[in-house]
């Protein structure tokens, strides 16, 4: 396809951006085609970083592939590992208890908080302002900090087990935690007065890279890309999982379908998950952060399939089990692959600088896309 | 597009630039929150969780709680432990299995913790070691067990 347009068509020039490109955010490798400035087609090229962790996974125990979906998605791996532990869990029928189901939501909510405030530089970055870029890193070192003192770890946490979660919260985290709230709410005004309503960023994003809210359900766009469409999916409100039903927080969607529409539904989010966090931190129960488990655990024969909501939309776990200690397929149905996919159409007639933008506003993490 | 609104348009965005360029020189002046940490001049604050590598504790007289079970073994996604076990007689003229070697192979390691869990007499733990390079990838591959250590007593 691509040899055709640029063989017939002698006005137009295909250049490479990526894979080493400071915007692509990885090794994310497109081809345009360009007619002067104007982008008539992208071509995504994907490998470079392919895994294989789907089939890595065949090899490896119901406890152990967990560690893998980690670096996946590796900006949102807690709630990575969320939807693994709950695929399995389904399987097994394991009642997971009521502190562990608050601890895991806590975590997803500031693993979001986290994902998000780094996006959040990423895009000013890419649309060419610097400060807010340690802004964010200056929060989001906050929440590091205090999954490091939970977990261990700052960024492959490997938290979530099948039944609840490794090890019990920290003694230091509610405090911690209660530290933060206040700072990052006054942080989240900070943010909207450097870039939200800055006028360089508006013009720079609103009416570029606009896509419908059919044009989002067609490419199977989710998370806040698709609710900036208008198109309200999310997986936390419309099949909720562990204590989300009991929870009161808003969808955050826009109609504009924009990169500003998807910026705002991102800031939106933050706030969002910033009440979350409000409403758990004074409520955890209390009990055991794990269910009883047996030491190994074996899957009955079948297919199951259970799905959570990642910083970047709809995470899906699918394992089909013959009834042995590993899988015999997993399936990752990853929201950055069907993100992407709209990519070309939300790109073509625009310059290449909006390129950046509309990037920088799909919240690409390139090893969810190639796994 | 009036001329009212487009002196409008001018106006708010010069407004929203200021905003901004605010924030920025409040952040100028008050520099006084140093949020860097001088790494190599002063030791990382790392938290008391946090997973360094695998290390086996060892007593005043040399003994450390590993049997050799190969639980950790099983439970490690990677091939990162590898246990070697041999026959020990104890008084009793019975055969006993015990550790021979704990061979751990940094290199290799995710540092899941899922090792930690699965160990049934807590005998290995992660350790806050934080600079792990080395010269030779010989160096990584540990032997955690100590030379001439047995097992504790009372541990099964």
């Amino acid at each position: 396809m691509l040899q055709e347009i640029t063989s017939t068509d002698t006005g137009c020039l295909t250049i490479n951006v990526g894979p080493q490109h400071p915007s692509t955010h990885g090794v994310l490798h497109l081809v345009i085609t360009l007619s002067g400035e104007t982008i008539l087609r992208v071509d995504p090229h994907l490998g470079y970083i392919h895994r294989s962790i789907e089939k890595m996974c065949e090899s490896l125990s119901y406890r152990q592939f967990i560690y893998v979906t980690s670096r996946m998605d590796y900006l949102s791996s807690h709630i990575n590992n969320h939807g693994c532990a709950l695929c399995v869990e389904q399987a097994l029928q394991i009642e997971v208890p009521p502190r562990a189901q608050v601890i895991r939501v806590l975590m997803d909510e500031l693993t979001r908080m986290a994902s998000h405030v780094l996006w959040w530089g990423a895009m000013a970055m890419d649309v060419g302002a610097i400060t807010p870029f340690f802004h964010a890193f200056r929060e989001r070192e906050l929440i590091n900090e205090i999954m490091e003192e939970t977990c261990g770890a700052r960024l492959t946490m490997n938290y979530m087990v099948p039944g609840g979660v490794m090890f019990d919260l920290h003694p230091n985290f509610q405090k911690r935690v209660k530290d933060f709230i206040p700072f990052f709410k006054s942080k989240l005004d900070e943010y909207d007065e450097l870039l939200t309503h800055n006028i360089i960023f508006k013009q720079r994003t609103q009416h570029i890279g606009v896509l419908s809210r059919e044009d989002a359900i067609s490419y199977g766009v989710t998370g806040p890309t698709a609710r900036a469409s208008g198109w309200a999916c999310d997986v936390r409100k419309r099949v909720p999982y562990e204590c989300y039903d009991r929870l009161r927080f808003e969808e955050v969607v826009e109609q504009a379908g924009d990169c500003y529409a998807r910026y705002l539904v991102r800031m939106g989010e933050m706030r969002q998950s910033l009440s979350l966090v409000e409403q758990l931190i004074d409520n955890i129960p209390q009990g055991d952060f794990q269910a009883k488990t047996k030491a190994v655990l074996k899957l009955p024969k079948g297919e199951f399939y259970s799905r959570v909501e990642t910083a970047r939309g709809e995470f899906g776990v699918y394992i089909v089990s013959e009834g042995g200690t590993t899988p015999y397929r997993i399936k990752f149905r990853s929201p950055g692959f069907s993100n992407l996919s709209a990519l070309d159409h939300m790109a073509r007639g625009h310059k290449i600088g909006d390129l950046v933008a509309i990037m920088g506003s799909l919240d690409l993490v390139i090893p969810d896309i190639d796994r | 597009m009036t001329l009212r609104n487009y002196l409008r348009n001018i106006f708010q965005g010069l407004r929203s630039l200021w905003t901004g360029m605010r924030r920025t020189g409040y952040y100028f002046v008050h520099h006084k929150e140093i949020i860097t940490q001088q790494y190599p001049d002063e030791p990382p604050r790392l938290a008391e969780r946090f997973r360094g590598e695998v290390v086996m504790p060892h007593n005043e007289s040399n003994e450390h709680r590993c049997t050799g079970c190969t639980a950790c073994e099983l439970a490690c996604p990677n091939g990162t432990i590898k246990i070697i076990t041999k026959y020990e007689v104890t008084p009793e003229g019975k055969k006993k299995k015990a550790l021979d070697q704990f061979i751990y192979h940094l290199e290799l390691c995710t540092l899941c913790n899922l090792c930690i869990v699965a160990c049934p007499t807590d005998a290995i733990k992660m350790s806050q070691a934080f600079e792990h390079s080395v010269l030779d990838r010989r160096e990584l591959i540990k032997i955690l067990n100590k030379p001439g250590s047995r097992l504790m007593d009372g541990v099964e």
